[in-house]
């Protein structure tokens, strides 16, 4: 296990992805972050404290907006980590590399635990790049139009710190996806197109009805948000969250679902 | 890294191996077995099954009957399989954005050495001066040495090589001959398969010959040698002299043109001896190969048709 753990993370380490995707992802929260404080901070100020002008009808006072701009990475980021994640399956079979890797460690179920285990150090690091270019952005933009930034305020650190926990487990369920869907390009496109398009839609419809409304905090994004216990969604009365912890254990379950479906299916057959 | 090996744990047995891919039968009731201390060719056409085979005998792929064993234990049930056998399979793959000596540390701790020993392989292979070269800026013949890296590795009694001459140049192959040779010499297993045997002639000792996923031939080269038929080309200024010697020798010949002649089933020093008897003057005397490869498609292609 320990040789296993070894080699996937010199697999990591000498390869460029991963710092590529923790700068990328720092330099888009921080220009997303900085992008939704001005314009929440312009909006409240245009139409008043108490508008009601977002979706669900939610107030936004100054407290929401900085934890709704601090939680943007949780709410917006996730397909960094979770593509880091699917990267590490998928790429050793772009490049074929998933041969010499089964001939040196045939267990197949350990390869793919290793795996898991050994992208966590990364994802802690692209995870903190994205929270902190979304703090500084956001908490920058809020100090520069006077408003109160909040980061004093135990709440919302813990927030902060664990949305950094809730992208490190999309990592995790980056690497079941990749598990699943071995073709890097549409495992990427599929992450995108659910994480960017399919989820946030699904989520808005199945708050309208009761009987989906308790299904939709079973989503990962949301499971996601649960574990910062704090989101833009929340923030605009869309949709409650589970708590923290079920929230870990949620995207969890998604990531060993997926890792179990993958070992199954792809990693069962004939490979090489 | 001279060791000695025991004999038994080197052998490759492979018993009534069979893979289909739907309706096609890719590897047919296949057995064979691979001797240590030899260079053994895996040789036939392409599409005949040596791929399908060896990762069978990896265990990448998992036969529909039959089986597989490297020294009386499968592939994959050994702790550190790499350390006993080391293996290249056809499209040697590698991450383009490694360099040569990243490829080999990331298997190292798996395939059980320390990191002193990527340095080792890579020199062994000639590859030292590109050690910190990205893999993707590589030539077909340097991923080929860096493949061959790969393998050794840990070191291993058996290895087995996908057309490890491929894209080899020819000074390439020379180097390759000799050292897959002195492997051999050292009392290791060495398979590699090739789908022209010519390209691996003067480097193997013994032959497995398969198409369509069957065994056609197992033997010696040496065996096989003696089944092709030898051919001998005359050049004489004299063609009348020449027509004269070859009807009177009783030999089947084809006149390019009058005084060149291709001569079947006869050895360069019995042609040249009966010239010289006959005192025909002779320009020329070339012995035209006891062309193997014709033997090799001959025997191949019965298969196909």
């Amino acid at each position: 296990m320990i040789a296993a753990l070894r080699t996937e993370v010199r697999k990591t380490t000498t390869t460029r992805a991963w710092w590529i995707n923790a700068t990328v992802m720092f330099g888009y929260m921080l220009v997303l972050a900085a992008i939704m404080a001005a314009s929440f901070v312009l909006s409240i100020r245009s139409e008043g404290a108490s508008s009601t002008g977002l979706p669900g009808g939610g107030t936004l006072d100054p407290e929401a907006i900085a934890s709704s701009v601090y939680t943007l990475a949780v709410a917006l980021g996730y397909i960094f980590p979770a593509v880091l994640g699917a990267l590490v399956v998928t790429s050793e079979f772009r490049h074929r590399t998933i041969t010499p890797t089964l001939l040196a460690e045939p267990r197949r179920t350990l390869v793919l635990v290793s795996k898991l285990v050994a992208v966590l150090p990364f994802a802690v690091v692209v995870s903190v790049a994205g929270v902190v270019g979304t703090v500084l952005g956001g908490a920058g933009t809020l100090a520069l139009m006077g408003e109160p930034t909040f980061l004093s305020d135990t709440d919302m650190v813990r927030t902060i710190a664990m949305s950094v926990v809730a992208l490190v487990l999309w990592a995790l369920v980056g690497v079941g996806f990749g598990a699943v869907l071995t073709n890097q390009v549409a495992a990427i496109v599929v992450l995108l197109v659910f994480t960017q398009f399919v989820e946030p839609l699904l989520r808005i419809l199945m708050a309208q009805f009761d009987a989906t409304e308790t299904l939709s905090k079973f989503l990962p994004g949301a499971a996601g948000e649960a574990i910062a216990g704090s989101s833009l969604y929340v923030s605009s009365g869309l949709a409650d969250l589970l708590t923290a912890w079920q929230g870990v254990l949620v995207l969890l379950g998604y990531a060993l679902v997926f890792l179990v479906i993958g070992r199954l299916t792809t990693f069962r057959r004939d490979i090489g | 890294m001279t060791s000695t090996f025991d004999a038994d744990a080197g052998v490759v047995a492979v018993s009534g191996l069979t893979k289909r891919f739907g309706a096609v039968t890719a590897v047919d009731d296949l057995s064979f077995t691979v001797t240590p201390g030899r260079v053994t060719g895996f040789l036939g056409p392409n599409g005949a099954g040596k791929t399908t085979t060896l990762r069978m005998i990896l265990g990448l792929a998992t036969p529909d009957a039959g089986t597989v064993t490297i020294g009386g234990v499968g592939y994959s049930e050994r702790p550190r399989p790499a350390h006993h056998v080391g293996a290249a399979l056809e499209t040697a793959s590698f991450h383009p954005g490694r360099s040569a000596r990243d490829h080999l540390r990331v298997y190292a701790p798996e395939v059980g050495v320390p990191d002193s020993r990527c340095d080792e392989v890579l020199s062994l292979v000639g590859l030292m001066e590109a050690a910190d070269r990205r893999v993707g800026g590589f030539s077909l013949g340097m991923r080929q040495r860096l493949a061959l890296a790969t393998t050794l590795l840990g070191d291993p009694q058996v290895l087995l090589l996908d057309e490890p001459a491929n894209g080899l140049d020819p000074e390439g192959i020379r180097w390759l001959r000799q050292f897959l040779g002195y492997l051999a010499g050292q009392g290791r297993t060495v398979l590699v398969s090739s789908h022209v045997l010519s390209e691996v002639q003067q480097t193997v000792d013994d032959v497995v010959i398969i198409a369509k996923g069957r065994l056609i031939r197992e033997s010696s080269l040496a065996d096989l040698e003696k089944q092709a038929r030898p051919a001998v080309r005359v050049v004489s200024p004299d063609a009348e002299g020449l027509e004269r010697l070859v009807r009177e020798s009783g030999w089947l010949a084809q006149f390019e043109v009058p005084g060149i002649a291709a001569i079947s089933d006869q050895h360069a020093s019995d042609v040249g001896a009966a010239a010289f008897a006959h005192g025909l003057e002779l320009h020329e005397l070339r012995a035209a190969g006891t062309n193997l490869e014709d033997l090799f498609l001959a025997l191949t292609s019965e298969q196909t048709s």
